[in-house]
Parts: structure tokens; sequence; C-alpha cells
């Protein structure tokens, strides 16, 4: 292998942004005539590698050789022209041209000064017929076709421009099984003509199906290149949260929260059956009781937040029901699942949570009176009394309600987000990661607050990385992989090896 | 003195000051009132009256532009409800009488909450982007207008219907006294309901503001009307101080003069944190500039240039690569704007 000059190697590549090391001393390998999967949770820096490597974003320190010749990539245009195609989830085409017409624009054969429109008919012909995509008519609109097809064009555009290196990042995420094993065909078929394929997804078993090498990353940092017929899926999966097995054993041996004895008795407060969404996560099968925690396990990217979205209808559910105590119901909106007593607190604090120019006192009631419509004002005196109460019961800092909320540290925005749901008395409380990125003081607080929350009767779907943290509140533990769910664990002394096996599971 | 300065009015009221200053030193007689036949006079009361329209539309503008949309259909509205107003007192048997007047005033008023309906529903409903949904009212309510006048002038003669825009009340115009009221309406409305909070949180984080339950299309839906309405109470102030209804030219380009007092006042384009007050304010700065061009005798050409630079600066100064520049020309950065870029990047 040491012989063959590697289509791309990048090496110790750094990127940093104000405050934050997006990628550090990162080694990166790509042969021709393999699929090489990029592995990582969300924020490794798997984007970031992809995007030094298309000229997206410019690199601080280290070396990017294209077939072992120096490369500086400060444009997209310059990647390009050194042969590395990419293909997004999102495909980046024109959607109002033609399938022949995407193809090859900007490179339209030409006779007499005048595009050749026969020439790029035959063109566009030859290289699907290549793809074995010969059903596509290459006069029908690009929009007219699914976003499957749209991406298996844009990848006929990369043949046609003869790219050496193919980047597909998330290829698959809305795609179905029939389609996602089209895209298959056509990788290996790519893979076999010596184009190197760069291949990013979160759902384990595609990569096992698909890649022959792994690179896993971690909060930017290599964790190392592997076979992946050599790497077990437990070894992955503990490559990429970093964490050994018997060091993660070690850590659940502290005590757990009491359970609350309700049982399987009584009617849920929430049932969900076969809940899903196209392109989004399906089959979702979740119940939870008054005074029941529910954790949510899975890797970032499993699907564990758009499963709360679609119970709190922040997303529009299309398959399956939901029953909010025993009487079936339709969540359309944010707004009805507030109406039913459901509250969410979302994992992205500053774009779903904050309202950032607003005071703490305006955020910790804007739920309430967002219930209570706009015409009634909950008055100043119970405005302050409210937020008198939760500054203390919750212990933010500063204790001044007429600070600006994005003047506040994360841990106090956290706080603040919980009070802001706690006052509207929610029956059901959806925490999504609650604890991430606040410190260890905060975390416990929250953490403590779920247990007695859930001890004065209220129903928590609780979310985070942190298998032991999950663990530690849940009574339940619903594990989430690969869009589905896939198995529900009684939390009786359950390791989180155990769930890690879960999750490693599948078709092994 | 520096905790003043910081004040968000502080920078667009000394500017109102400079400017009001600058004309007395021309025209020592500048910020004398008198009170002549029982009303008062002078060039501060001119600049109110003159300004009425302007300032009534920005304080509906101000509300619009909060939720981070924008309403270029007010000039057209201000056209339809004079036409309205004026083709219906032309045409009614009798044409001189108060119940007319009140009627007509009635009619601009309905045809004004209409359109704000209209705009609305584009807005909220079909989620069409503001600007271009206003666009369409923009252009098609001139040829409204138009088709309501009959392509002419419409000239009425009612006294009840002139006193709106030419009258006096208290010893003040009458259109000084409807501005302040609606000012005064709509700092009740906003600032004693929880409005105005609302309207703020829509316009600061949209995405946030929806998972908090708040029905952002009942508020979108409530600031448009409010502005047409606005718009329509110009639209009758203006036609009644000239007694016309000219659809071409009345309220012409008064969208762009209501959106630069209420970016001089402080709020912001991006939406969010709005201020009345600032709006007024800017709408005075606007008016005065024109009247210091007649003051100082400079071709009223210039008044064009002038605004311009208004806008490039306070637009400079809204820029987040300008104001970058400037912090980066004071002191050392702060630390919040350092863990905030951290957090970004962290996500």
């Amino acid at each position: 292998m040491n012989e063959i000059v590697p289509v791309v190697e990048m090496a110790d590549i750094a990127i940093g942004f104000p405050g934050v090391k997006a990628l550090d001393g990162v080694d990166f390998r790509l042969f021709q005539g393999e699929v090489h999967a990029l592995m990582g949770e969300n924020g490794a820096g798997k984007s970031t590698l992809i995007k030094a490597l298309t000229g997206v974003y410019t690199i601080d320190s280290g070396t990017i050789r294209v077939l072992g010749e120096q490369k500086r990539f400060s444009t997209p245009g310059e990647s390009q022209a050194a042969g590395i195609s990419t293909v997004y989830q999102e495909v980046n085409l024109c959607p109002n041209l033609t399938v022949e017409e995407n193809v090859l624009l900007g490179r339209e054969p030409r006779r007499r000064g005048s595009i050749d429109w026969k020439g790029v008919r035959s063109r566009t012909r030859e290289v699907l017929a290549e793809l074995q995509l010969d059903h596509i008519d290459p006069g029908s609109l690009l929009s007219t076709h699914s976003i499957a097809v749209q991406q298996l064009i844009a990848i006929a555009r990369s043949v046609e421009i003869n790219a050496k290196v193919l980047i597909l990042d998330e290829p698959t995420s809305s795609l179905d099984a029939d389609e996602v094993s089209q895209l298959f065909r056509v990788i290996r078929d790519l893979r076999d003509r010596g184009v190197a394929i760069l291949f990013v997804s979160h759902f384990l078993e595609q990569v096992y199906e698909i890649s022959d090498r792994m690179t896993v990353l971690r909060n930017g940092k290599l964790v190392g290149e592997y076979m992946t017929r050599d790497l077990s899926r437990m070894s992955l999966i503990s490559k990429m949260i970093g964490k050994d097995m018997e060091v993660l054993a070690e850590l659940d041996q502290a005590p757990a929260r009491t359970r609350a004895s309700n049982g399987a008795g009584g009617t849920p407060f929430i049932e969900a059956r076969g809940l899903g969404r196209k392109g989004s996560v399906s089959g979702v099968d979740l119940s939870i009781h008054p005074g029941e925690v529910v954790g949510l396990a899975g890797l970032l990217g499993a699907g564990r937040t758009e499963i709360a979205r679609l119970i709190f209808g922040a997303d529009k559910a299309d398959q399956g029901t939901i029953r909010v105590k025993g009487a079936g119901q339709k969540i359309r909106s944010p707004r009805a699942a507030i109406d039913r007593r459901i509250a969410f607190c979302s994992e992205d604090r500053k774009e779903e949570g904050l309202i950032g120019d607003l005071t703490v006192r305006d955020n910790l009631v804007l739920a309430m009176q967002a219930s209570k419509g706009w015409a009634r004002r909950i008055p100043r005196r119970v405005q302050d009394e409210l937020v008198a109460e939760y500054i203390e019961a919750l212990d933010i800092r500063p204790a001044n309600p007429d600070a600006l909320i994005r003047n506040l540290s994360g841990g106090n925005q956290q706080k603040v987000l919980l009070a802001r749901w706690l006052v509207t008395h929610p029956e059901l409380l959806i925490l999504d990661e609650p604890t991430r990125g606040i410190d260890i003081g905060a975390k416990t607080q929250i953490q403590k607050l779920v247990n007695k929350l859930a001890a004065d009767g209220m129903s928590i779907l609780f979310i985070s990385s942190e298998l032991e943290e999950v663990l530690r509140v849940s009574d339940r533990v619903a594990v989430i992989k690969d869009r589905a769910m896939v198995a529900e664990i009684n939390n009786d002394g359950v390791s989180v090896e155990d769930v890690m096996t879960v999750i490693a599971g599948g078709n092994q | 003195m520096k905790s003043l300065l910081k004040h968000r009015l502080a920078w667009p009221v000394i500017a109102l000051a400079a400017l009001l200053l600058l004309n007395q030193v021309f025209r020592p007689d500048f910020l004398s009132l008198r009170m002549q036949d029982g009303h008062l006079y002078g060039s501060l009361i001119d600049i109110m009256r003159n300004g009425a329209p302007t300032i009534l539309i920005a304080l509906g503008m101000t509300l619009v532009i909060a939720t981070r949309g924008i309403d270029l259909s007010v000039g057209a509205v201000v056209a339809i409800a004079g036409a309205a107003s004026c083709a219906y007192i032309a045409g009614s048997p009798d044409p001189g009488s108060p119940v007319t007047a009140a009627t007509a005033v009635l009619i601009a008023v309905v045809a004004g909450l209409a359109l704000g309906v209209w705009n609305g529903f584009l807005v909220s409903t079909i989620g069409v982007q503001p600007i271009i949904a206003t666009l369409v009212l923009m252009t098609a309510g001139r040829g409204v207008a138009q088709l309501i006048t009959g392509g002419q002038i419409v000239s009425v003669t009612n006294d009840s219907y002139k006193s709106i825009g030419a009258g006096y009340l208290f010893t003040l115009p009458i259109s000084i006294l409807i501005t302040a009221a609606v000012f005064a309406l709509a700092a009740v409305l906003t600032r004693r309901t929880a409005l105005g909070t609302l309207i703020e949180a829509v316009g600061i984080n949209p995405v946030a503001s929806r998972l908090a339950g708040l029905r952002a299309r009942n508020i979108i839906w409530i600031v448009y009307v409010f502005s047409a309405l606005c718009a329509a109470l110009a639209g009758l102030m203006i036609s009644s101080n000239v007694t016309a209804a000219d659809a071409n030219n009345a309220g012409l380009y008064i969208e762009m003069d209501a959106i630069l007092a209420v970016v001089i006042g402080g709020t912001s384009l991006a939406g969010g944190r709005y201020t009345l007050v600032g709006t007024v304010v800017g709408a005075f700065i606007i008016q005065t500039l024109t009247t210091t061009v007649y003051t100082l005798g400079i071709p009223p050409e210039v008044t064009l240039v002038f605004k311009a630079l208004v806008v490039i600066t306070v637009c400079l100064l809204q820029a987040p690569k300008a104001r970058n520049l400037l912090s980066r020309l004071k002191a050392a950065p702060k630390p919040a704007a350092q863990e905030a870029a951290k957090e970004k990047v962290a996500i």
C-alpha cells in the first residue's frame, strides 16, 4: 500500500475559529478505487475537513497533496480544477434546468461558437449509460426528479468532468431503501473504475456496507484510520465517543435515581405508535407515564432530536399516531403541543430557544404569555414574582431579571429556558441535550431537577449524548439508531456497555 | 453624561437638536411661536404639521419592521384612501355636509383595513416575502386609486373634511393632534399589552418564538393592518389638506421617508427591538432637513442629496463590517463577543 501514492493526502491539518480549534493535527489519506468513510459525531470536524478539501475553508497549517502534488485551495473552484467533486445532501444543481443542461453546465460541446445541443444530448446519454441510468430522460427538467435521482445526476456530472475524487456528504439521509441500493450500485461502479470516494453518513450499517476504510475524528482530532472489516461496530462507537469499554463500565457505578414505582399500570401521558416522517425518522413506539423519565439513547445524528420535534409538532408527522392521555391527537404545531401541556427544550439554545435581545424576564414568561395571547398581558407584579421564584429555585445568575439573556453564560441561559417551560406547568417535558456545553455544577443541578420533577408526577423525555447521564436519570431507555427506534430497555442495572451493544447491534 | 450618550435615542436627538439650532442661527425667529387668531404659528408647528403624515406612516412601519418585515405599499394606500373618500364626497348628493365627511372618513378607514388584511394575508398566511408581498399593492394600488378617481384629480368642497388636514383645535392643527393620538394609542397598545414584546420576539428569533408557542401569524397580521390604517389616516390628511385626491402623486415615495425615519430613529431593519419615540424623532429629522434646505436658501433638489447622505451614514453604521471596523478602532475586544463567537463555532 505504501508504494501507491494516495490521490489525496492531507497532513497535520489545523483550522481554527475564534476560540475553537475545529481541526487540530488531522491526517487523512484517500486512495484510488476505494470508498473511504469519514466517521465522527456531530462537531467532530467531518464537515470542516471536507470544507478544507473542497476549498471552502483555508487551512491554517498543514499540507494538502493531490496525486503527490502540493496544493493550496483557497476557493472551491481551485479544488474542482484539481479533480475533486462534491455531492451534497442538498443537491447543488439548478432545478429549473434540464438534466442534460445540468450535467454539462459550463462545459457544453460547441459548434461554430454556439452550443451543440445534439452533442449535449448524446454526451449526456453516454454518461448516464455508463452509470446504467439510461431510464433518465436527458431533456426532462431536473426539478421533476426525486432527490435520489438528482443526486445520481450530480454524480453523473462529476463523472463527466472526470473527477478523481468524489465526496458524498450525507447522500442517503433523505433516501429510501431502494434508492440507497441504487446509489450504492453507482458508487461501487465508480470505485471499480478507480474513482476515490469519500463517504460521510450517520448511518452505521450503510457505512459498513459500502466502505473499505474509515477515518475516525473526535473533537477535531484524528482518532485513527482503520480497515472497515477489521473494526467492529462496538470499537467504532467507542472510538467515536471516546471512551473505552472498561472505563464506561466503571463510570456507571454512580447511584441511579430512585425509580418511580408506577410500573406499567395506568394510562400513559403520551403514547406514540409507528410515529414517523418521510426523510426524517420512522417506526417510533414510545409511551411515557406520569412520573416517568424515558431516555433517548443513540449517536448524535441518529434521529433523537427528530423524534422530539415530531412529538412536539415542530415537524409534522406523516406516519403513525399519537395519543395523549389515551385520546388520539393530531399535533400539527408547537402551539398545539403546548395546549396539550407538552413542553420542548431544544438542544439548539441559540437558534431555537433564546430571544437574545430580550431580558431574562421577557424570555422566562414568553411561553406562558404566548399561550395567554397578546391581549392579556401577564401583570408586571405576577411576572416579577415568577421570575424571582425561578431565579432563586434554579440559582440563575446574575439574579437580575432585566439582564439581556444573551449576556448570560450557557448554563444560566439553559436554566432560564427550563424555567420558561416550568412556569407553564407542563405534563410532558422534552429535554434535548439540556446539559450540553454547561459547567458541571449546573449540570448536576439540572439532573437533580429532572429527578424532582418526575417525583412530582411530570413525564419527561430526556435526550443526551452522554449515555451515563441518560442511564442516571431514566426509568427506561429507548435506543435510536439510523433514524429509527431499535429497542427499548428497562433501566434496571443496565450498563453503558449494554446500551452500546444494542446501538452497535443490528445485523452484525 | 456618558450613560446618557449610550442611550439608544441619544444620537437621533442630538442630530435633531443640531439641525434646529442651525436653523435658529440663520433665522433668529425660527424657534419662536406666536399666537394669531387663536391659532399657534411658527416654524416648529409647520414642521410638525407637514411631517404628520410621514410620522403616522412611520409609526406603522416601525412595528412592521420590528417583525423583520417591510411595507412598501403605504404610499399606494395613501392614494387609495384619499381617492375613495374624495370620490365619495364628490359623488354624494350633499357634498358639503359633515355627515358626508364622516362617511368618507369611514370609507377610507375601511379601505385601509381591507388593504392591511390583504398584505397581512400574503405575508403571514401565504408566506410571501414582505418586500414582494407589499410591492404588489405598491404598484397595483396606484392603479386602483386611478380607477376610483377615473384618472382625474377629484376636488371637493367640504369644510369638515378640510379640517382634518388644515383645521385647528385647541390652538393646534388637527393633523398634529391626530398624529399624537395615534402615537399614544400605539404606545399603549404595544406596551400595556404583551403585543410589543411578542412583536420583538418574532422579529429577534422567529424559530424560537414558534417553538415557544407564539402564534406569529396573528402578530404579523396585526402589524400590517395597523400600518395600512396609519397610511389611510395619512391619506385622509394629505387629501384633506389640498381638498383633492391626486391618485398619481399623493403619498408618492412616502414609504421611503417612513422607512428612513424608522431607521434613523434607531430601529434596525433586521427586526427586533423597536422604538416608537425614536421613529418620531427620525421623522422630525427628515422634515427638519427639508425645512433647513429652504431656510438656507439652497435649491430644493439638494434635499434629496441631504437625505441620501443621511441614509448612507445610517446604513454604514448598521452594517456589521463597518461596526467591526469602528469597534476595532476602539479599545480591546469585549469578552462577551468572543464568547458568542465560540458558541457559534461549537454548534
